[in-house]
């Protein structure tokens, strides 16, 4: 393997590794304070149990997350040493207040789950929900360092040299907004589906049903309703990368030819030969006006950049299309949930609503990673966006590719790791969590 | 100038409290590896007892001391990144290893034969990092880095594989045993558990003595001026001095089976052992086959520095009382 496709391909597994923690992280301590509070205003127990597991499986997806990104703050400079040597000072700033925004939330987890029955109790709620704000804190952070690299800002480049650095310029360039929104939606619709999925096969399997009932609505209700509100942020999203990155968005749709009244291309083949996509449903004009707001603005053709400027068009189309098409089919099961919950309460005894969720799982994990293949491919053959190419920024060291099978052994194992600890979490929510089950081992401490 | 003094002041720290807190973490570890079967099981509990609330934290410092390099000086964080690539990953395995084992073994829900996998990786994790720790501390001032080697084994082997890394890693495993054990004993108040885990300081502490000596027979063996740094002036003379006083008085303190002091004693020796090690050669951090690389270069960006000295300052004025609070309260309220 090619040593500097073995580096791409090892930071692209770190990276899509540590999101799915990351978004964990920033997530499920908000659906953890709901069950919390409950518990804190009604005394129910299956809410203490609830919030109980909840906070067990934060505290190993959080460990999870924690080492791989502590992994990839070196790997940046394993990886890409001419990029770090260059970007670090400017696109730095994020990083070192998301250091402070992490540090707070491992604190926060630390009073968190060591706190039950030690710390006030409300100081212990706020502990908990404290673990969600600045894990989406250092997300937003996070979000505005990759953003950089898709629209440079905060210093000037002149003849090879980054002179003039102003990193809060850095840090609030174009692309952060659109960019932390999305990715902060998305985390939600992708957590939640997740979460939701796990309690619904638990009610198909009519285990704990009062426990897992509780637990699935909050997941659900959070994600159903980011779901619905995804949309809106995707088009501000495709507005900002047709105005910033057209070749992105050209290879986003597989968009070859430069025209007006662009059709909006749905599923279908790529076809690189013939410079056209086959099997494809087509809406006519839709593309011009999701990009411009205006049916016959002409949009820029893939074929219109140089060539050695040009984002692999196959992959980028193809992701783009899976997180599309997800992202609806997730949209659809909201509105029956939501529907269900709002005007047809004999639905949700239903068991095709529940299945529903348990086949949505993975889906919004999917859909994320799917999204993050078309930020970073799509910006290719560039590391920082017109300033470097990614084949400039790469480590001379040779041999990458032997610590490519390493880390990809690695991770399979780690994942294979906490599925396994999760399923043992789940199988013990009779035993550990749900003080109504007879099953349920009351403890004289609560550890 | 004074924003740099800043963050240079921040990144020092950063290393202290990783030293301490993280290094005492391993030392955990350590200290189970270095013990028979009956009694692993026993430092285990004993050990996680005083250690858990604050684990996800200590290992922060070591992410503020990455970000603190690459935002302040990219130039050196790319350099070590490039030419200690190795030793770097096998640290890095270590951390992952040793950070999902240790949750795991505490979190898994069922009891069962998983948990002796758990133990045996976060066992040799515990050892390995600190080991590969001392490895690039030792790599980044032996001059073995060699900016222009074109052969591999020279730019990417050699550049950290020397007896004096060796014996700093060995160095730096044996403090971190000794950190862990006398932090715990000042907190154990069972005459049996206090006694058993009073022997491993004092063992830890002769070697902590007798690696120390390895690190200058090996530094005096590859011409390092390890000595002339340390002893070339007031500071580093002083620091050794209290260092020593410091290992005096915990020896004191196993004589005469008191152990409350003895946690400050240790983190004290620590810490200036470290200033003895890197005032010496301040203020250059990275010393290279071909010149050295400064903190005070003036090649970092003025703004992003002062953005950064900043961002530091606020950054520990929310997180330090955290940080101390947690401590405290939980062993108050234990």
């Amino acid at each position: 393997m090619d040593d500097f496709i073995a580096a791409r391909s090892q930071m692209a597994l770190s990276l899509g590794f540590h999101i799915i923690f990351s978004c964990v992280g920033m997530v499920m301590p908000f659906f953890m304070a709901i069950a919390h509070y409950k518990y804190l205003k009604t005394g129910d127990k299956i809410y203490k149990g609830l919030t109980k597991a909840w906070s067990k499986g934060i505290a190993i997806l959080f460990a999870t997350g924690a080492v791989s990104g502590t992994m990839l703050s070196f790997e940046l400079g394993q990886l890409w040493p001419k990029f770090m040597e260059h970007a670090g000072s400017i696109f730095g700033m994020p990083f070192s207040l998301e250091g402070t925004a992490f540090f707070v939330e491992a604190i926060a987890l630390g009073f968190f789950l060591y706190g039950w029955g030690k710390l006030n109790p409300w100081f212990h709620w706020f502990t908990g929900l404290l673990v969600g704000i600045s894990g989406l804190a250092s997300g937003i952070l996070v979000l505005a360092a990759n953003a950089w690299m898709n629209s440079p800002a905060g210093f000037d480049f002149v003849n090879g040299e980054y002179l003039n650095v102003n990193p809060v310029k850095a840090m609030f360039n174009d692309a952060w907004f659109s960019q932390a929104l999305h990715m902060i939606i998305a985390a939600f619709i992708a957590t939640g589906f997740a979460v939701a999925g796990v309690h619904a096969f638990m009610i198909l399997k009519g285990k704990n049903l009062v426990f897992h009932t509780k637990a699935f609505k909050i997941a659900a209700i959070s994600a159903s309703i980011a779901a619905l509100i995804q949309p809106l942020s995707g088009d501000i999203s495709a507005k900002d990368v047709s105005k910033r990155q057209p070749e992105k968005l050209a290879a986003m749709e597989a968009h070859f030819h430069t025209e007006r009244n662009a059709d909006f291309i749905l599923g279908g083949i790529v076809n690189e030969n013939e410079h056209k996509v086959d099997y494809a449903i087509k809406i006519p004009g839709l593309l011009s006006f999701l990009s411009h707001g205006d049916f016959n603005a002409p949009v820029k053709g893939i074929l219109d950049f140089p060539e050695q400027d040009r984002p692999p068009v196959a992959i980028v189309h193809y992701a783009f299309q899976i997180m599309i098409m997800l992202g609806v089919a997730l949209m659809i099961i909201s509105i029956l949930y939501l529907l269900a919950i709002l005007k047809k309460k004999s639905w949700l005894s239903k068991k095709w609503l529940i299945k529903l969720f348990v086949m949505a799982t993975p889906l919004g994990y999917i859909a994320l990673e799917a999204g993050w293949v078309v930020t970073e491919v799509g910006r290719q053959p560039w590391i920082i966006y017109k300033i470097m190419r990614t084949s400039e920024a790469v480590t001379p060291m040779p041999g990458i590719a032997y610590t490519f099978y390493l880390f990809t052994l690695i991770f399979m194992s780690l994942s294979l790791i906490v599925i396994f600890l999760l399923y043992r979490q789940i199988k013990m929510v009779p035993y550990l969590y749900d003080e109504t089950d007879p099953k349920f081992i009351h403890k004289p401490t609560n550890k | 100038m004074f924003d740099l003094y800043v963050v240079i002041f921040f990144l020092w720290t950063a290393i202290a409290l990783y030293l301490l807190l993280g290094g005492a973490d391993f030392g955990v570890g350590i200290a189970e590896l270095f013990s028979n079967k009956k009694n692993q099981e026993q430092i285990h509990k004993i050990m996680y007892r005083e250690m858990g609330p604050v684990w996800e934290a200590n290992h922060m410092w070591l992410i503020i001391v990455i970000v603190i390099l690459f935002v302040g000086f990219p130039q050196i964080y790319s350099t070590l990144s490039t030419y200690l690539h190795i030793p770097l990953l096998i640290m890095l395995l270590g951390i992952i290893a040793r950070g999902t084992a240790f949750t795991f073994r505490h979190y898994d829900a069922v009891i069962d034969n998983w948990h002796k996998v758990y133990n045996k990786i976060f066992i040799y994790s515990s050892f390995i990092t600190p080991f590969f720790l001392g490895i690039i501390a030792a790599a980044t001032v032996s001059g073995t880095i060699n900016t222009e080697a074109t052969e591999f084994s020279t730019a990417y082997i050699w550049s950290w594989l020397t007896p004096f890394g060796i014996a700093l890693g060995v160095f730096t495993s044996c403090i971190c045993g000794y950190l862990a054990c006398s932090y715990t004993i000042s907190q154990i108040e069972n005459e049996e558990e206090k006694k058993y885990i009073g022997k491993k300081v004092k063992i830890f502490l002769i070697s902590v003595i007798l690696s120390g000596g390895l690190v200058f027979a090996c530094a005096g063996y590859q011409n390092l001026p390890l000595i002339r740094w340390i002893y070339g002036g007031v500071v580093g003379w002083a620091a050794v001095l209290f260092a020593t006083l410091s290992a005096i008085g915990a020896f004191y303190c196993i004589y005469k089976n008191k152990y409350s002091a003895i946690r400050i004693l240790a983190g004290f020796q620590v810490i200036m052992i470290l200033l003895a090690v890197t005032y010496g050669h301040y203020p250059d951090l990275v010393l290279l086959k071909q010149g050295s690389l400064s903190l005070l270069s003036g090649e970092n960006e003025p703004k992003t520095i002062k953005m950064l000295a900043w961002a530091l300052i606020l950054g520990s004025i929310f997180i330090l009382p955290g940080v101390f609070h947690l401590i405290y309260s939980f062993q108050k309220k234990r």
